[in-house]
């Protein structure tokens, strides 16, 4: 009892105890973690403190480790290129579109698979729970040929229309139609609500939890993606953020400031996402996979 | 379902995507077979999941054993480690590529100024699978670590109780009461760890682009090079067929594996 090392001991544990015997102003544990955070967010400080960096700073060696002066040139440099611009645009569009798309379609499909029964709904379910399983690499050809067919290969389109709803989303949100009481949509039901109003009045908005998890790793799939866009597009008009940077770094190795600017804008929308809505977010990621 | 036919179609063509395909049998098996590429490309992708999987599960489950006792800031710990988890591997490739640049990235400054000398890094053909391994570790833990935490915290009091009023000692605990609990999740995590590192494109591509001298090479951007560089897609088809089976077998084991010790209480959507 008395070195309670390793435990999981968070209903028990009194701190007063290994205070006093270790006589530190703090608990031990520290020594270890902070280092090791330190470690962890290093990488994000560096890529932080670059951005603002001149190049010639940065192309000096030994590099210096702390910016001199805070230096915009990288974050105009990526500004005022249009193409930048352009590449930030095509992933909002992008993601936007999914996430909402995957909302509707994820709950009106979600929806038919938990409360209704129609020819086949048992068959749909399986042969939709099956393609869950299936790899992207083993579909990305197929995909691509079907995508060009139809004409849009290297247009937004060709990365819209294979993420405009998921079976993922619909899985997800038709397991947590069904852990819903049956007996509220019933009452709404007998007072003559169709069933779309069911759905958009009493069933979308007491599944917050649910929507928030498929609109969050929506999202986060979308936004950084880099293997679909590689395929799907060609043209550096129609490159998402990600593709962009990927080349940008490619073309630009002398203007490391200005590709470092352009990743802290690459991952700043998912990082303040993250920070915002930390709970949902780790509560999503986690959850998913767990339940799937 | 029709991608998954089709591409088992198509495994049996050659197709450049552009003409018409013509169907050649087994061949592009029987290519892959006799391919030193591709040998090498599941040689590099198994090393790759062999010390990332395990490296990634022991750390996380070390980690969260620290971050689930009560010390201050321990919020802020578990979001140091998870964040980078969000950035995509795009932005980790990037960055790194900067970081450990051989002429004068971060990494080798900070060695000079250690008095080490400087080291290859990405570019070294003996380093480069170690230091992507690294990578993914840095960013992948924090998600290990987030599942045992969640795991942890269902681990019953009352059996932690009981095992100490019976005089267990701390390992004795975690031996026969934490670690048996929280057994569903490794499995989980396991499965899930496995599947993801033999599906690692993202970051080879931006970082080294299989090289050098193939030292990165791995299966997905074997399949991607054949299908979209080569022009070769009937064969990167069957190369991503192959994929897909060896992906499947897994997921499989991992049901079986998982069903006992699940007792149904994970399959309640939250």
């Amino acid at each position: 009892m008395t070195v309670r090392a390793l435990l999981p001991t968070v209903d028990t544990f009194t701190p007063g105890r290994a205070r006093a015997r270790l006589r530190l102003p703090f608990s031990p544990w520290h020594l270890l973690l902070a280092p090791l955070a330190l470690l962890f967010a290093a990488p994000l400080i560096w890529l932080l403190l670059s951005s603002f960096m001149s190049n010639t700073e940065i192309n000096r060696f030994p590099q210096a480790l702390w910016p001199s002066t805070i230096d915009f040139g990288g974050y105009r440099y990526v500004l005022e290129n249009a193409l930048f611009l352009r590449w930030f645009t095509n992933s909002l569009i992008v993601s936007a579109v999914a996430v909402a798309s995957n909302l509707l379609f994820g709950s009106l499909g979600g929806y038919a698979f938990a409360r209704m029964r129609f020819a086949g709904s048992r068959v749909m379910l399986v042969l939709m729970l099956a393609t869950m399983a299936v790899p992207f690499q083993l579909t990305m050809i197929p995909t691509f040929l079907v995508m060009k067919k139809l004409g849009l290969i290297d247009t937004l389109g060709a990365l819209i229309v294979p993420s405009l709803v998921t079976p993922f989303a619909v899985f997800l949100l038709r397991q947590f139609f069904l852990s819903l009481p049956r007996e509220l949509e019933e009452a709404a039901w007998i007072d003559g609500c169709s069933r779309l109003r069911v759905l958009f009045r009493i069933v979308l908005p007491l599944s917050r939890p649910a929507l928030s998890t498929v609109a969050v790793l929506t999202f986060l799939s979308t936004w950084n993606d880099l293997t679909w866009p590689l395929i799907a597009v060609n043209h550096d008009t129609q490159y998402t953020l990600q593709l962009g940077l990927s080349t940008f770094q490619g073309q630009h190795h002398t203007e490391w400031a200005a590709v470092m600017a352009g990743n802290v804008i690459t991952v700043l929308p998912v990082l303040l996402a993250f920070l915002a809505a930390q709970k949902t977010f780790i509560q999503s990621i986690t959850s998913s996979g767990l339940k799937g | 379902m029709v991608p998954v036919v089709w591409s088992f179609l198509l495994s049996f063509q050659a197709d450049d995507l552009v003409t018409p395909s013509r169907l050649v049998g087994l061949d592009n098996y029987h290519a892959l077979a006799q391919d030193p590429h591709f040998a090498q490309a599941v040689e590099n992708t198994l090393l790759y999941t062999a010390l990332y999987v395990p490296l990634s599960i022991v750390f996380g489950l070390l980690l969260a054993l620290v971050l689930n006792r009560r010390i201050k800031f321990v919020g802020l710990y578990r979001t140091l480690f998870f964040v980078p988890f969000v950035i995509s591997a795009t932005a980790q490739g990037v960055l790194f590529s900067f970081i450990l640049d051989p002429q004068f990235g971060a990494a080798n400054s900070l060695l000079h100024h250690l008095g080490l000398s400087p080291q290859g890094f990405l570019s070294d053909p003996g380093q480069a699978l170690m230091v992507l391994i690294g990578i993914t570790l840095w960013s992948g833990t924090g998600f290990c670590v987030v599942v045992y935490l969640a795991a942890l915290q269902e681990v019953p009091s009352f059996l932690v109780e009981a095992a100490r009023l019976d005089g267990a000692g701390p390992w004795q605990v975690l031996r026969h009461v934490t670690l048996p609990t929280i057994m569903p999740m490794t499995v989980f995590l396991l499965m899930w760890q496995v599947i993801n590192s033999l599906q690692v494109f993202d970051l080879v591509y931006v970082t080294t682009k299989g090289g050098p001298l193939g030292s990165t090479t791995v299966i997905v951007y074997f399949i991607w090079q054949q299908a979209f560089q080569n022009f070769t897609a009937g064969y990167g088809a069957a190369a991503a067929y192959l994929l897909a089976l060896v992906l499947l077998v897994i997921a499989v084991a991992a049901r079986l594996l998982r069903r006992p010790g699940s007792r149904g209480s994970t399959e309640v959507p939250r």
